[in-house]
């Protein structure tokens, strides 16, 4: 009877996944960041970090196919609970004031999830797919100063820059409500701790986005 | 002070609703917003019309049966009020006020502003009760110490009247506020243990058989709940929910 007994079939169970896939999201997000900001501090750096993420077996083989996995679940989770969502309330109402009780961002994270998603596409586009084929295709796994000529280029155009500006402000607004809202669906809720937590969660929430806009600025201008 | 109202009429389950215009003069600010709404149906009755359907039953904030989406809010625009003791003086003369019934695919539409709120009660029935023994031999239940905390976060989620504004505020219908509260309130007290893990599985089975949407945290039933049930309701539930599902498999 119960539906507890199928894997993700019920409501909290969902939303337990969608909060541990979003965690994980934000470790990754971090890391990149740190990754792509020493191409700020000098090119061998980020060559050298780009080298090892790109060719050391943990990270290709085990790291990697748990991110894809865990981008793809948060998206088409996201998508199914929105969709459920909307179901459970066929008919709107005529006059409804939700900002009276809610911020934009929380109310909005699939607008702000599918357009993370969809420069996503532009980014694989952009980065993964030369890569993949630098390695796969051609063969070649040992150039390893490659990285920061291929970043420089792709941030040459006016309109790719641009973008990426656009997109990583979607992504704070998405951060804004999806840090601190994780840890409620896991149930981590604390008077001491949770005003921390959303602190920290508005801040990573900025920084983070604003650093990878940063970065993206610094190679457009230092061109 | 005269004022204009918008409100949704709908015959029966089936019929097809529309919002409807209605002029109402002469409301004193000190009436309850059901008054006001008995002002008007006094006139459509006179008039030979049908009036406006609507639940109530207390009319002062205890029973949960009013239920009227005001302006955009559920118990309309006061805090930790609801819809029966919403005063008039909260709108000013020649305001226009809408008026809803809750909406949700889990709160059928019965008539007007009426809607059908035993998807709650089911889920009562599925879990929000405690074994007694009823055999004459039963403990009083003072006899049982509490820690004053534990006591107070149970009254505090028991304080919940059932009303169902969480979800009509809920922008996915969700009804985790209401099931929070009743798992919250058995769980932290020690008569609350013998049933604890089935009741968090079967009343959470039971929320979602009912149709209601997935909670995404906005907050907006904790803003929009007459009594003030937090959202810590909610995060103590998906601990109970999660523990019970690892205990129990
Ligand atoms: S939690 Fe609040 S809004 Fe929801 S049913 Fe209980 S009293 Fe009403
Ligand atoms: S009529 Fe009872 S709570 Fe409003």
């Amino acid at each position: 009877m119960s539906s507890q007994n199928k894997a993700l079939g019920s409501s909290i169970a969902r939303k337990f996944a969608m909060a541990l896939s979003g965690l994980f999201l934000l470790i990754f997000l971090l890391q990149h960041l740190i990754i792509n900001f020493t191409s700020v501090i000098s090119a061998d750096m980020f060559n050298a970090a780009s080298h090892f993420m790109g060719t050391n077996a943990l990270v290709q083989f085990a790291l990697q196919p748990v991110l894809a996995f865990g981008v793809f679940f948060h998206l088409i989770m996201g998508m199914v609970l929105e969709m459920k969502n909307r179901s459970s309330r066929p008919i709107k109402y005529a006059y409804s004031k939700p900002e009276e009780s809610s911020t934009w961002m929380s109310r909005n994270m699939i607008i702000t999830g599918i357009m993370v998603m969809l420069f996503l596409g532009l980014h694989f586009y952009d980065f993964w797919l030369p890569e993949l084929k630098t390695k796969f295709i051609d063969g070649v796994w040992n150039i390893d100063n490659r990285y920061f000529h291929e970043l420089q280029e792709k941030f040459m155009d006016p309109v790719r820059v641009g973008i990426y500006v656009l997109a990583f402000i979607f992504l704070a607004l998405h951060l804004m409500h999806g840090f601190q809202s994780a840890f409620q669906s896991v149930g981590f809720r604390h008077n001491k701790y949770t005003p921390i937590i959303k602190k920290v969660s508005t801040i990573y929430a900025i920084v983070v986005p604003a650093g990878f806009i940063f970065i993206a600025m610094f190679h457009f201008l230092a061109h | 002070m005269n004022l204009t109202l918008k409100i949704w009429r709908q015959k029966d389950a089936k019929a097809a609703g529309a919002i409807e215009t209605y002029q109402v003069s002469e409301i004193s600010e000190h009436m309850s917003f059901l008054e006001m709404m008995d002002v008007l149906n006094e006139r459509l009755i006179t008039e030979g019309k049908d009036p406006v359907a609507f639940d109530h039953d207390c009319r002062e904030g205890i029973c949960g049966m009013c239920s009227m989406y005001i302006n955009g809010e559920p118990h309309g625009p006061d805090r930790g009020v609801t819809t029966c003791q919403l005063h008039m003086r909260k709108f000013k003369d020649g305001d226009t006020i809408h008026i809803e019934p809750w909406r949700a695919q889990a709160f059928p539409i019965i008539k007007d502003l009426v809607v059908d709120r035993t998807a709650f009660d089911r889920i009562i029935q599925a879990g929000g009760y405690v074994s007694v023994n009823t055999s004459g031999n039963s403990q009083d239940a003072n006899a049982i110490p509490i820690p004053k905390e534990d006591a107070d976060n149970a009254f505090d989620a028991a304080t919940c009247i059932g009303c169902g504004a969480c979800v009509a505020a809920c922008k996915n219908s969700s009804a985790m506020l209401f099931v929070s509260a009743k798992v919250s309130q058995l769980a932290l007290l020690p008569q609350g243990q013998v049933e604890r893990k089935d009741r968090v599985l079967n009343m959470v089975d039971q929320m979602d058989a009912e149709g209601f949407g997935n909670c995404s945290n906005t907050g907006a039933c904790e803003i929009e709940c007459p009594k003030g049930i937090s959202l810590e309701n909610i995060a103590r539930m998906n601990r109970e929910f999660i523990s019970a599902s690892i205990s129990k498999g």
